[in-house]
């Protein structure tokens, strides 16, 4: 055993020997210590180096609102910062070290910070890095000249960039009653809702259930009550409806009883199990919650207060009895209230000294000078510690008379020597997740802390109950009677109540007296994290900052990982004084997510890498097999290319759009959106969807579709074919097809619930097949049966029924690339299978197979538009559509189309582009009308699409420009000068190829 | 924040999208006043409380709802079919009527 090591007590196990390293030394700990513990045990009093004043700093705390003692711990390259000691379990081959400090913790050369403190106040940062540069050296030019030495200097662990290999999952769960916290108040609540036969989650953030119990030495029912919480859990550990959550931080408190926890389920592991994950983020939605948070102990403010080896007192007593740690052998206390006094007799009785209790109040109840007797500690009651000694450890302080009233110090300073000064400001409740629930604390003046207010009842949104020292009852007997009667009113439940577990009255008043802070020389912390002194709360009141919240930012009072856990209380004590307001007046900051730091790992859970699903048409394999290259657009992969070996990406398209010209082409056009539009009331639902008629639209034939917004711009196009009376199949873009679908089912069930259509989405039931080229019909004609394909059975527009190689096709002749073209539709699961027959039908007349690329030039050549030119700025007639305007109707857009700033002249236009310098043109390119490479002005449009056309032989682009047609056949220049592409071009129609369609009719 | 479709039972926010303010009236489809048009499409009340919202149950049955919201305090104060008793009754059942 180490010396500090106590031979018997606490719930470590002394025969189970684990190894770890911290700052590279070799410790060895038992199996239920933490790193602070085993640490504390072998006589380790530094642990880090604050944040600012690079001052030595020892452990403050013994749980998750420890702001001193924050290490970084290593798992190969990954480094996990800022990870409180008293949080991080020990296990064999632990790696920690510490932060803060250069180039060893001992030796610390920034140290020299503490000399400098009064450059490094409150708001030191604004005031000397904002502002106008006056010289070289000042203001933000004075920031960047000290940016890198002050980061370095100051701050906390150093973040690692390894990638993270660790597994994150993340949990949905429900529940009747969740419980956040396992302290005797926990326990009983969660008991007593499981024995209503409600489904109960019960989580707390230590790997120990059982809370103050572990430590309190208290008897429950008789037994110690340590026991009584092994009993408990058993029992809960036996029932089916409760749910145990050991090391699970509950962080965040949202909208209908939705609660967000952090399980760290294998950082305690020296190997995660197999298929573990590291840590699980639990989604939990509750019907009601019971929040038995506990409180948490807040430090005494004055100089010296953060030597390492000054600690809060009841994580001395939790050290000694949870874990069997002596944190010093002559021990000292400075308290505002009782609490403290047990804390005495319970290190008294583990084997520590006490060697005085420095009292604030100048009158002790007879109970607590007891419980000094007891512990043979001499009681210097109206007494304050005005300094402590010593470097890397305490050595001792200087106490004075102290006068409550007034804060005068007065009479001679005695020194005390001591190795471990343990100080109580009394307890705030842990308020947090009822303050993110939207609860508005209230100040009670007999506790000197903010309670939760009553709860809302019947609150749809968020359903809490509160119990024990949540509520500002300190004692146990209280929290075991608030806990059940929680357990049974989250459950509902109204069972006559048996007989309470019996607890023996602890002595001690719960009030402890309204005194923060000592008033003497020296730094005195507020919060210890951020390195924020009671000096600097009163500077920043006589800088001007009198609102809380600002006072916060100024000083950056809790503003740290632990977010003031500790500070708030004394902090805001000091800010009232200082406004000369009572404390509720000044109030408290409003608690946000998260309660405690949160890993982004388990936020992310298994979503990262590549999230997006993929769409695959019913030929994709069959592209793949035959030489295309892929090309995603959207969620969908479609062919870019069918690239010959040695052909450029250009070359290709090239050869692809020639060939269709020539002979014939065919393109998987499967990801054409499609939306079944069935009905009696379907066609006149078209003719308000569409611009143009469709309710003259006769069976068996299609027609062009144009659909604008509300707002009058384009919307989408495509064909629509009727294929019976009331039964329409409507084709959008690829981009648009779900956008098209959620407006049309909009206005069906927000705007005319009354017309009698249903619409489905068909995209993914239909393979299509886009076959053009003058030998087309040939090749149709060719495998076709169960119908006639030539101009009369199949005009324009029209639509056949058929079969090819045995799969039934619907065949649509209408053209996109302008030659005489067809689309041909079957059942996707024959999708390759028609596509297959086409591809052989075609051999013989010199069919290709084109992708995206030649698609593009074809349709560029004929100038029809796409996603690139219908923006959501442009109208129809912006793109010559407004022939498709009908008049004879109302339709969605119709009365906003007319608008003057969209029927202005000087709109941008869609015209064609030919390059005069037969160079390639680029997307996104502006146009002007005067060329200035060195100051690009002057824009009078863009280029939306372009290509090199084998058609014409030239680079031609689509474009939008101002005035559009009436500058056909005048010159203008593109100006790119981000690709450094300038050069002339002449501005012409969009229908760049066979404008008269006599290709398409043939 | 849950929306209790009342087609599918409560389901959590991210199954619906949310498709506008409820309180916009559309003008009659041949009417030509302007000033009318131009607040249905562009004229927001954006209160500090109770809001007639439209939202689409898009991750589930489709259905747009017109739904209560105080945009205060998230809470949903009523949720029904937007088409009213047009589609509701006859082409889906509540969700308590499911097997
Ligand atoms: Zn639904």
């Amino acid at each position: 055993m180490s010396p500090r090591r106590t031979d018997i007590g606490g719930r470590i196990d002394r025969l189970k020997t684990i190894r770890f390293t911290f700052d590279g030394v070799a410790y060895t700990g038992h199996a239920g210590d933490t790193l602070a513990s085993a640490l504390l045990a072998k006589g380790v009093t530094l642990f880090g180096r604050s944040f600012k004043y690079h001052r030595p700093r020892g452990v403050l705390t013994a749980g998750v609102e420890e702001p001193n003692a924050l290490v970084t711990v290593l798992k190969g390259e990954v480094r996990e910062p800022n990870l409180p000691a008293t949080m991080v379990e020990i296990h064999d081959g632990l790696v920690a070290v510490s932060q803060n400090r250069f180039p060893s913790l001992a030796w610390d050369v920034n140290a020299i910070n503490q000399l400098g403190g009064k450059i490094l106040s409150a708001g030191f940062y604004y005031k000397t890095f904002m502002g106008p540069v006056f010289g070289p050296l000042k203001g933000t030019r004075f920031w960047m000249f000290c940016e890198h030495f002050i980061r370095r200097a100051a701050g906390l662990g150093r973040a690692g960039s390894a990638k993270d290999p660790a597994r994150y999952e993340r949990m949905n769960a429900f529940c009747d009653v969740l419980v956040v916290g396992s302290g005797p108040a926990g326990m009983m609540a969660a008991k007593a809702a499981a024995d209503q036969g409600a489904r109960v989650i019960l989580a707390d953030l230590e790997p120990r259930f059982g809370g103050s119990a572990n430590w309190s030495g208290e008897t429950i029912d008789g037994a110690a009550a340590t026991d009584w919480v092994r009993r408990t859990v058993v029992q809960l550990e036996a029932r089916d409806n409760v749910r145990l959550l050991p090391r699970t931080t509950v962080w965040g408190y949202y909208d209908n009883n939705t609660l967000a926890a952090l399980e760290r389920v294998s950082d305690h592991k020296e190997q995660p199990a197999k298929g573990e994950p590291r840590h699980r983020y639990w989604a939990i939605r509750a019907k009601s919650v019971v929040i038995a948070a506990g409180a948490f102990e807040r430090p005494l403010v004055f100089p010296g207060n953060d030597r390492p080896g000054v600690m809060l007192a009841h994580a001395a007593e939790r050290y000694a009895n949870e874990f069997g740690v002596l944190p010093g052998e002559r021990i000292a206390l400075f308290t505002n209230n009782d609490s403290a006094y047990r804390a005495a007799l319970a290190l008294k009785k583990a084997g520590a000294a006490i060697v005085a209790i420095a009292d604030v109040r100048p009158e002790i109840s007879g109970e607590m000078h007891k419980l000094a007797m007891e512990a043979e500690a001499e009681v210097l009651a109206g007494h304050a510690v005005v300094a402590t000694e010593g470097g890397k450890a305490l050595s001792g302080l200087k106490v004075q008379r102290f006068d409550m009233v007034t804060g005068a110090l007065s009479g001679d300073a005695r020194s005390i020597h001591a190795d471990c000064l343990l100080m109580s400001g009394g307890w705030s409740p842990t308020i947090h997740l009822a303050s993110q629930a939207g609860a508005r604390a209230e100040w009670n003046a007999a506790r000197q802390a903010f309670l939760p207010p009553k709860p809302t009842p019947n609150s749809a949104l968020q359903r809490w109950i509160g119990a024990g020292a949540f509520n500002g009852s300190f004692s146990t007997i209280e929290a075991i009677a608030e806990g059940r009667a929680a357990g049974l009113a989250a459950a509902g439940g109204t069972a006559a109540p048996a007989a309470l577990p019996t607890v023996e009255p602890a002595p001690g008043n719960p009030d402890p007296a309204p005194v923060f802070e000592i008033k003497a020389k020296g730094k005195a912390f507020v919060d210890f994290q951020h390195d924020v002194t009671s000096e600097d709360v009163r500077l920043a009141h006589r800088e001007g900052f009198v609102s809380v919240e600002h006072l916060k930012r100024y000083t950056t009072l809790g503003m740290a990982t632990d977010q003031g856990k500790s500070s708030n209380v004394p902090g805001l004590s000091i800010m009232a004084e200082a406004l000369g307001k009572p404390i509720p007046e000044v109030g408290t900051t409003r608690f946000r997510p998260p309660f405690a730091p949160v890993s982004i790992g388990s936020l992310a859970a298994e979503r990262f890498g590549d999230l997006k699903p993929e769409r695959l048409t019913p030929m994709h394999d069959w592209h793949t097999a035959n030489g295309a290259t892929m090309y995603s657009a959207g969620l969908w992969y479609r062919p870019m290319i069918y690239g010959l070996s040695g052909e450029t990406i250009e070359q290709a398209y090239v050869r692809e759009a020639r060939a269709t010209r020539e002979s014939a082409g065919i393109v998987d056009v499967s990801t054409l959106g499609k939306i079944a539009v069935q009905g009696p009331d379907a066609a006149q639902f078209l003719d308000r969807v569409y611009t143009n008629m469709f309710s003259t639209l006769a069976v068996g034939k299609a027609r062009y579709g144009l659909m604008l917004r509300e707002d009058g711009f384009a919307f989408d196009d495509g064909t629509t074919w009727r294929l019976g009376e009331q039964d329409f199949l409507m084709t959008t873009t690829t981009a648009n097809a779900g956008k098209v679908m959620q407006h049309l089912e909009y206005f069906l069930d927000v705007i005319w619930p009354d017309l009698r259509v249903h619409v489905t989405s068909v995209t993914d039931e239909w393979a299509g097949a886009a076959i053009g080229g003058p030998k087309a019909r040939a090749i149709l004609a060719s495998c076709v049966t169960g119908t006639a394909v030539d101009n009369a059975a199949l005009p324009f527009m029209g639509i056949v029924h058929g079969e090819i190689a045995g799969a039934s096709v619907m065949i649509c002749r209408l053209s996109f690339s302008g030659e005489m073209a067809f689309e041909v539709y079957s059942g996707a699961g024959h999708g390759t299978h028609v596509w297959e027959a086409l591809i052989e039908a075609g051999k013989p007349f010199g069919l290709v197979t084109y992708g995206l690329e030649a698609l593009g030039t074809m349709r560029i050549e004929k100038g029809h538009v796409t996603g690139a030119e219908i923006d959501g700025r442009t109208t129809a007639r912006d793109l010559h559509l407004d022939w498709m305007l009908s008049k004879k109707k109302p339709f969605i857009g119709s009365a906003m189309m007319d608008r003057e700033g969209l029927v202005a002249s000087d709109r941008l236009e869609l015209v064609g582009l030919i390059a005069l310098d037969n160079r390639p043109l680029n997307g996104g390119a502006h146009i002007v009308e005067e060329l200035d490479e060195a100051n690009p002005h002057g824009s009078i449009g863009h280029i939306t699409a372009c290509c090199y056309s084998p058609a014409l032989g030239k680079h031609i682009a689509l474009a939008l420009v101002k005035g559009g047609k009436a500058r056909h056949g005048s010159r203008a220049h593109v100006s790119d000068p981000l690709r450094n592409r300038f050069g002339p071009v002449e501005i012409v129609s969009n229908h760049f190829y066979d404008p008269e369609g006599t290709r398409m009719h043939g | 924040m849950l929306i209790t479709c009342p087609y599918c039972g409560p389901r959590d926010v991210i199954e619906y999208t949310y498709q506008g303010d409820g309180n916009r009236e559309r003008p009659d489809p041949a009417s030509q006043n302007f000033e009318a048009w131009n607040a249905y499409v562009y004229d927001r009340l954006n209160p500090a409380g109770d809001h007639n919202e439209i939202w689409q149950h898009s991750g589930g049955c489709r259905a747009h709802l017109r739904v209560v919201r105080n945009t205060l305090t998230h809470e949903i104060s009523s949720v029904a079919f937007a088409s009213g008793d047009h589609h509701a009754p006859a082409a889906r059942r509540k969700a308590e009527d499911k097997p």
